[in-house]
């Protein structure tokens, strides 16, 4: 196979340019005057929330789609006529999931027009490089979610293209396959390719060489990631040691005028300064006599959250209005060896946790690792195989109804009624969850207020901003305000401001004595989390608060502070070298 | 607390209801296309699956020449069934033309025919039709029959009345109008595929949606979601069931003899069998693709077993026992008794009640699985 891409080094040229690019749907500007280069040899990362025109934007640049204003070069060309130069990774990549692995590189190759005396080498170095080789033969569709990506970033690599474009490959991957996935990208850029990534995860940001920060259609930022870093350097501080719990430190500290945006890590809080503020010492917090404030390493995301204009203030009017949930000692989510299987494969093993009331419990894990199937048993959404469970003290196998109406349900994927207004979607959900008359009119009217639906309740709910879905998502969760909520996935992809003011309202709901169970492979939302369970292969590997996971996976390492994603990794590592040993013995 | 529970079960009910009506009628669009489709669809099939044999040309091959031969070829040639009679020369000019489909049928009037007429005998008439088309050349013999024997019964008034011709009155359809026939029929099968087609979709939008799994975990009860599910088809079915009604009696002039009350109670049940099988449909599909496909399954054997297209006293036997699962078997009886004779209520009953039966089966199946495919 001729290579069409000779290492060469030192040329500046940009593989692709789009200059000016305008793309107007109806009335929406999804892309308004946007700028982009690739370059050869690098990779560029292409950063923003979901529905910020990341993937219109690849979509133009692929020649899919034409824009309305601007122009796009690839090679020097159109792309209409670089399509052989344009190595195209789509978000849902067209794997056909009832060819073998085989089977599809072979289809693709034969698309691409690569020679058949070609294929095998090709192959073989595809193979070997996505670490694929052993599962050949095996159905597409039977592949786990990161493998899914590897075969597609293969199959899109079959004629190695001197330009390739990722639409969000790191979307529904755990941190390890992402990690892989990362690794096989910096071979290819040494192999001299230009590389567009596109993400929604702002820590990938921080990997890419050059990085264009895509908000609402417009480049909020473009260069490397560590000048935006840069710009916020001596700005971002740790506190502990504070004498509250941490969520009501949280809270105080966000309604400071100088605090424009904090976190929770572990027993710790993260803190932004606005820009021309001055850092506050321990004393200036007044959070008590044993109080730290450490200067921290600044994140893309804090560069992020700056540029949008800080994050909300600490206080949740959601939690002010909601009822306090009376104190009991029995557990509010319960799960005694709860175990499911699907014929002879076992989904979920012995899964045993309990949550206290006001408790946020965090379930992690990989994808197809169990933590899904662990979750829907709990909601009632499955039956287990042995076991039982309750929520709120009702056992799910004898009063699955009192259960499920004692708990709130939200989940990653919008999932509420996009055909019908958010007005009938709110009075739909009153209904389902027993709220009648002046009942329902007073939950929705408060759900309304709190939430600033006012202006959209005629509006079609899957026509709604990114934001507003997930306002009215948790708005039909809790308005029947109860006791357990139980959210799956409930923040990915949406920009870290909305992410921030989802997770103000939980914080204010657990002090009100609600309960959360949470599922996430997001180690983000894994820091809220008082306690956290890691599943894989269907059995529980670690459990404890995020702190001492990472103190387990430190010792595991050797690496001091290292972060949830780091423990996530080290852990499952460890328990695969367990699973190797045993084998062996 | 049972005085607690009932009304908070209302509430839920109410509220899957009208989130299912919204969903199906808040688009303008989507609400034309429950009506306009099948009320067009109504229009026509009336006009397409006439059995009426009008506009045909036939063929006459005259051997004989005679005065008989012409009087008969005058009679056929008034007749308002036929378009055209073509003389041919000769019989092989009558197969061509025949085998060109030039004409649907050809009477061969033999070189005796003359003869034996005034000789007071018997004369016979020969007649060719196109089996290609057996239907309408057996109505078309039927025609030729009746305007041969009127003709023969002017000349032997006697001997026609000996040979035991049969006088035909045909009730209830006096003027033999198959529009009368067909359209009460297609009533029923319009209503069945459009109804099918809606209920199909519903459990399988919802997983589509992603909006299942919300379903599931709010307290919302199985049959609560069913129930509500099944609200707008039947909506939508008994709406154009009714506009039906009323078009078939203003636009097409088929008379409306039964009891409207029936007709309404018939409807229910009818739709209801119906609506088992969709959402059994909807159940077993992941996708609405699967969901369409699948209502095209269930319909196509619907109507073919119905007995509108073929009586069901022509299938073989094993065939005609599984068309007592069908409902519109019982329906198309039940709706063209009711639109011609005036049907009383016991027999309306004696077809009622296996729809009852089907509906029951289909839609505890479609709880049972519906359950049974939640994981």
């Amino acid at each position: 196979m001729a290579d069409p891409i000779a290492p060469s080094v030192g040329v500046a040229a940009p593989v692709a340019t789009a200059t000016g690019i305008v793309k107007i749907f109806g009335e929406a500007r999804a892309l308004d005057g946007v700028d982009l280069a690739v370059v050869p040899g690098k990779v560029t990362g292409l950063v923003g929330p979901d529905g910020a025109g990341k993937t219109t934007l690849i979509r133009v640049l692929a020649g899919l789609m034409a824009s309305d204003e601007g122009a796009v070069s690839i090679l020097e060309g159109p792309p209409a006529e670089r399509l052989d130069a344009i190595g195209y990774m789509p978000q849902r990549f067209g794997l056909y999931e009832d060819l073998t692995v085989r089977e599809n590189l072979v289809l693709y190759a034969e698309m691409r027009g690569l020679p058949r005396e070609a294929q095998e080498s090709v192959f073989r170095r595809l193979l070997e490089f996505t670490d694929l080789a052993r599962f050949q033969a095996r159905p597409a569709g039977k592949l786990s979610g990161g493998m899914k990506q590897k075969l597609g970033l293969a199959c899109a690599l079959v004629s190695t293209p001197p330009l390739l474009l990722l639409d969000e490959p790191g979307v529904g991957v755990d941190p390890i396959s992402r990690r892989e996935l990362w690794a096989m990208v910096a071979e290819l850029t040494r192999e001299g390719i230009g590389v567009l990534w596109s993400t929604a995860y702002l820590d990938e940001a921080e990997l890419c060489d050059t990085v264009y920060l895509l908000s609402e259609g417009r480049m909020l930022f473009t260069g490397p990631p560590a000048e935006l870093t840069g710009a916020i350097h001596n700005r971002v501080i740790r506190v502990t040691g504070f004498a509250e719990r941490r969520r009501e430190a949280l809270t105080r500290a966000l309604d400071r005028p100088d605090v424009i945006d904090g976190t929770l890590q572990g027993r710790a809080i993260r803190l932004l300064i606005g820009e021309g503020e001055k850092v506050p010492d321990a004393a200036a917090l007044d959070m008590g006599p044993d109080t730290q404030v450490t200067p921290t390493p600044a994140r893309f995301e804090d560069g992020f959250i700056e540029r949008l204009g800080g994050g909300p203030e600490g206080t949740s009017a959601l939690a002010a209005a909601y009822r306090e949930i009376p104190a009991s000692d029995a557990p509010a989510i319960e799960a005694k060896g709860l175990t499911k299987r699907f014929g002879e494969f076992t989904a979920a093993q012995d899964v045993s946790f309990t949550v206290p009331r006001g408790h946020i419990f965090g379930l992690l894990g990989p994808n197809g690792a169990g933590k899904s199937t662990t979750f829907k048993m709990l909601c009632g959404l499955l039956t287990p195989s042995e076991g039982s469970g309750s929520v709120a003290g009702y056992d799910l196998r004898r009063a699955a109804a009192r259960a499920r109406s004692s708990l709130g349900y939200m989940a990653q994927k919008f999932s509420l009624y996009g055909d019908l207004s958010v007005a009938q979607n709110l009075d739909f959900f009153a209904g389902a969850y027993d709220l009648s008359g002046a009942e329902a009119r007073e939950a929705i009217a408060r759900v309304t207020e709190i939430f600033e639906l006012g202006a959209h309740l005629k509006r079609n709910a899957g026509t709604l901003p990114l934001g507003f879905k997930q306002r009215l998502a948790l708005a039909c969760a809790v308005m029947h305000e109860p006791p357990v909520l139980f959210l799956d996935e409930p923040t990915s992809g949406v920009d870290p401001v909305m992410r921030r003011e989802f997770w103000t309202h939980i914080n204010g709901l657990v002090r009100r004595g609600v309960t959360v169970l949470v599922t996430t492979h997001f180690m983000d939302e894994a820091e809220y989390c008082d306690d956290v369970t890691l599943i894989y292969r269907a059995r529980q590997i670690a459990s404890g608060p995020p702190d001492s996971l990472k103190a387990q996976a430190a010792r595991l390492t050797g690496k001091d502070d290292p972060t949830m994603e780091d423990a996530f990794i080290a852990l499952i590592e460890a328990s695969d070298a367990d699973g190797e040993a045993e084998e062996a013995a | 607390m049972p005085v607690l529970q009932l009304p908070a079960r209302f509430t839920r009910l109410r509220a899957m209801i009208v989130k299912e009506i919204w969903a199906l009628l808040r688009d303008p669009k989507s609400r034309i296309v429950l009506v306009l489709p099948p009320l067009i669809q109504l229009f026509i099939f009336t006009f397409a699956t006439t059995l009426d044999v009008k506009n045909v040309d036939i063929g006459l091959v005259d051997r004989s020449g005679g005065v008989h031969a012409q009087e008969l070829l005058q009679r056929i040639e008034g007749s308002p069934r036929f378009r055209d009679v073509i003389v041919l020369p000769s019989m092989a000019a009558m197969e061509q033309a025949i085998d060109e489909q030039q004409v649907l049928a050809a009477i061969v009037i033999q070189d005796d025919f003359d003869q034996r007429l005034a000789r007071g005998q018997s004369a016979t008439l020969g007649l060719v039709l196109d089996g290609r088309r057996s239907n309408a050349a057996q109505i078309v013999a039927g025609y030729v029959s009746q305007i041969a024997g009127g003709y023969g019964a002017e000349l032997a008034p006697i001997s026609a009345r000996q040979g035991g011709s049969s006088a035909v009155t045909h009730w209830y359809n006096p003027s033999l109008d198959y529009m009368w026939f067909t359209l009460p029929g297609l009533v029923a099968l319009i209503i069945s595929i459009a109804g099918i087609a809606i209920t199909s979709q519903a459990v399988a939008r919802e997983r589509e949606l992603g909006t299942f799994d919300q379903l599931m975990v709010s307290p919302m009860r199985v049959h609560e979601i069913l129930i509500g599910m099944m609200m707008p088809p039947l909506l939508v079915g008994m709406f154009n069931g009714m506009l039906f009604l009323v078009v078939a009696q203003v636009a097409f002039g088929v008379p409306f003899t039964g009891s409207f009350l029936l007709f309404i109670v018939a409807m229910i049940f009818y739709q209801l069998a119906l609506i088992g099988m969709g959402l059994l449909v909807s159940a077993m599909s992941m996708t609405q693709q699967q969901a369409f496909l699948g209502s095209f399954i269930v319909t196509v054997p619907l109507i073919l077993l119905s007995g509108y297209a073929a009586p069901i006293e022509n299938m073989p036997d094993w065939l005609q026992v599984i068309t007592y699962a069908d409902p519109v078997r019982y329906f198309l009886i039940i709706v063209q008794g009711l639109f011609l004779k005036a049907m009383p209520a016991s027999v309306v009953f004696h077809q009622l009640w296996p729809l009852g039966v089907i509906a029951l089966v289909s839609l505890s199946a479609a709880a049972w699985l519906f359950r049974a495919r939640m994981e």
